[in-house]
């Protein structure tokens, strides 16, 4: 009879399962941008926006564009380009050094279109792993599917989950707070 | 369109107090210029007639005009091509800017009429003091470069622009009136081709005009230089524009970060484009060492041009690519103004790179009125720019995509 006792309502429950956070949803994108600006100006940072579409505005909102995949990408690029270019001038230059067409073994404009190809390269692949890396993809399980009416996030609802890892998170205070944001309704997302 | 939403799109009112000072700076400098003639230039062996001076002076400040104009309209057929939200809130500055074609025109004239003798030795061979076998070579390339066809080439090319320009605008206006939507779709079926007939145009005009200034000299990619260079000139002036139209009414309320990020990011792809055509042509022909092809990089790697070759890819393509990477640069627009309007002084003393050292047979030397000649006409350009501005709303208030373009979650 263990299974009925776990349909209690939550509050009665001995144990509470630990929390993921607290999701409040909208139905309209633009509360849903107004409440993560709220929530970033009032100090939370691990803050999360669900929609059915991009919204570039919630990215802002919550931050989201203050990631490190840029330096990463930059770094990659900078990376590959000096291995390219290295790697002509040692090959050219040191290693096997033959005269062609009586030009200097360091002939700088000969190495460019390898050095740049080399640049593109790298720069691509630390993005795309860097990205990997940076998200955690790919991710088989997330807590915010256990919240009960999240599938609307694919149809015509948008989320907002503050994390209970978040340093300000306070469940009393964070619940209250959640609940100025003008959001249908918030709920506990359990891990 | 009703009057009032015109009104409410009207160009603000320093657009019109910049015509007055504009078209003096143009006319005063234009006299100087003239006055220029009537003074010797150059010392010993190099000195030239005044006449020459200026019209070898006026050539550089008119292809630099001449490629705002001509840009503006490649940029404005491309938007009708990719229908951005970006082109939306830019096409009335490109289309003002078009517009100014029929002026470069006008001032084509004095080249056409008086000045080929003095500027092109194909046209002149003994005042050029040729030798017998670049003579050789000029007579094999008669049946293109003489001057009938030469000049009716020309004006087969502003009669193509001008002729996109006029069907382009005149579509633009009716849209406003009547907020048809098939014009859109007419405005795009021009502008594909249109686009084709750009770059083919473009690159017989740069071969034309400045590619025969030294006659025995040729570069397959030198058409496409100049269609991006000519795209990254308009493109910076646009930005400009855009920048110094966001601080004042009505456009304060229309632009956001987000347009001028995407415009940023299109400035990225032009310098790089840039980049790419200018270095593939001196990797080509470095690679191959030609004598009659390396001569032309000859006159502008070494001495005082050499330093200039050295600073175009740095201040040119480098430190702008560097800092148009940055998110938070683009999506300021005073930052990225100040950006474009380095790259456009940079596009002019790329073209003085590519034009004066021919004049000089590579001595590092110029003219004063190689520096009045841009102000010049530069002025008059701006004049009649700012006149054509204030002629439609800075809003295409017709167009069914410009509510979404102006949304604030608005697309690309």
């Amino acid at each position: 009879m263990s299974e009925v006792k776990d349909l209690k309502p939550r509050e009665d429950r001995l144990v509470k399962p630990p929390l993921y956070g607290l999701m409040a949803s909208f139905d309209n994108p633009t509360d849903v941008v107004a409440a993560a600006r709220e929530a970033y100006d009032a100090g939370y940072r691990k803050i999360n926006g669900y929609s059915p579409y991009p919204i570039e505005e919630l990215s802002e909102a919550i931050g989201f564009h203050r990631t490190r995949l840029p330096i990463i990408v930059l770094i990659g690029g900078i990376v590959g380009g000096l291995s390219g270019y290295l790697m002509q001038y040692w090959v050219a230059a040191v290693n096997y050094p033959i005269n062609v067409g009586g030009k200097p073994l360091h002939s700088w404009p000969a190495f460019m279109p390898i050095t740049f190809e080399m640049t593109v390269l790298f720069a691509a692949f630390a993005a795309v792993f860097g990205m990997l890396a940076l998200n955690g993809l790919p991710m088989p399980y997330h807590p915010v599917f256990n919240a009960p009416s999240f599938d609307l996030a694919s149809r015509d609802h948008f989320f907002l989950v503050i994390e209970a890892k978040d340093p300000k998170f306070d469940y009393e205070e964070t619940l209250r707070f959640m609940n100025t944001l003008n959001a249908n309704e918030v709920v506990d997302v359990e891990v | 369109m009703s009057t009032a939403v015109e009104k409410t799109f009207a160009a603000p009112p320093e657009v019109a107090r910049l015509q007055r000072p504009a078209l003096i700076v143009g006319a005063v400098f234009l006299l100087l210029l003239v006055a220029g003639i009537f003074l010797p230039h150059g010392t010993g062996q190099n000195q030239v007639p005044g006449i020459t001076q200026f019209f070898r002076s006026y050539l550089l400040g008119f292809v630099f005009w001449t490629g705002v104009s001509v840009g503006c309209l490649g940029l404005l057929m491309l938007q009708h091509n990719i229908r951005g939200a970006w082109g939306m809130v830019i096409r009335r500055v490109l289309e003002a800017g078009t517009r100014t074609l029929p002026l470069m025109l006008v001032l084509f004239l004095p080249l056409a009429i008086f000045g080929l003798p003095h500027i092109y030795e194909w046209v002149n061979p003994q005042g050029f003091h040729a030798t017998e076998r670049s003579i050789e070579i000029i007579n094999s390339k008669r049946g293109y470069l003489n001057v009938p066809f030469f000049l009716i080439r020309s004006f087969i090319y502003f009669a193509l622009w001008i002729g996109l320009m006029y069907v382009l605008n005149l579509w633009s206006r009716e849209q406003d009136r009547t907020s048809e939507h098939g014009l859109i779709k007419k405005m795009q079926r021009v502008s594909g081709p249109g686009l084709g007939i750009f770059i083919l145009s473009v690159t017989f005009a740069s071969i034309d005009w400045v590619m025969s200034l030294e006659p025995e000299w040729f570069s397959t990619i030198f058409g496409l230089l100049f269609v991006a260079g000519w795209n990254l000139s308009a493109f910076s002036f646009v930005i400009v524009v855009m920048f110094w139209l966001s601080e004042r009414r009505p456009m304060n309320e229309v632009l956001l970060p987000r347009h001028f990020h995407d415009l940023g990011k299109l400035l990225l792809a032009f310098v790089m484009l840039w980049a790419y055509f200018a270095f593939s042509q001196y990797l080509i022909i470095w690679a191959g060492n030609l004598p009659e092809e390396i001569k032309w990089y000859l006159y502008r790697t070494r001495g005082g041009w050499g330093w200039v070759g050295i600073l175009l890819p740095i201040l040119h393509f480098a430190i702008p690519f560097l800092m148009l990477l940055s998110r938070d640069l683009k999506r300021n627009a005073s930052k990225l103004a100040a950006v474009a309007l380095a790259i456009l002084v940079m596009r002019f003393i790329d073209l003085v790179w590519i034009i004066v050292p021919e004049f000089h047979k590579g001595a590092f030397a110029m003219s004063w009125m190689d520096v009045v000649s841009p102000v010049a006409i530069g002025g008059l350009w701006l004049a009649y720019f700012a006149w054509q501005l204030q002629q439609r709303p800075l809003v295409p208030t017709g167009d069914s995509r410009l509510a979404e373009a102006m949304e604030e979650h608005g697309g690309h």
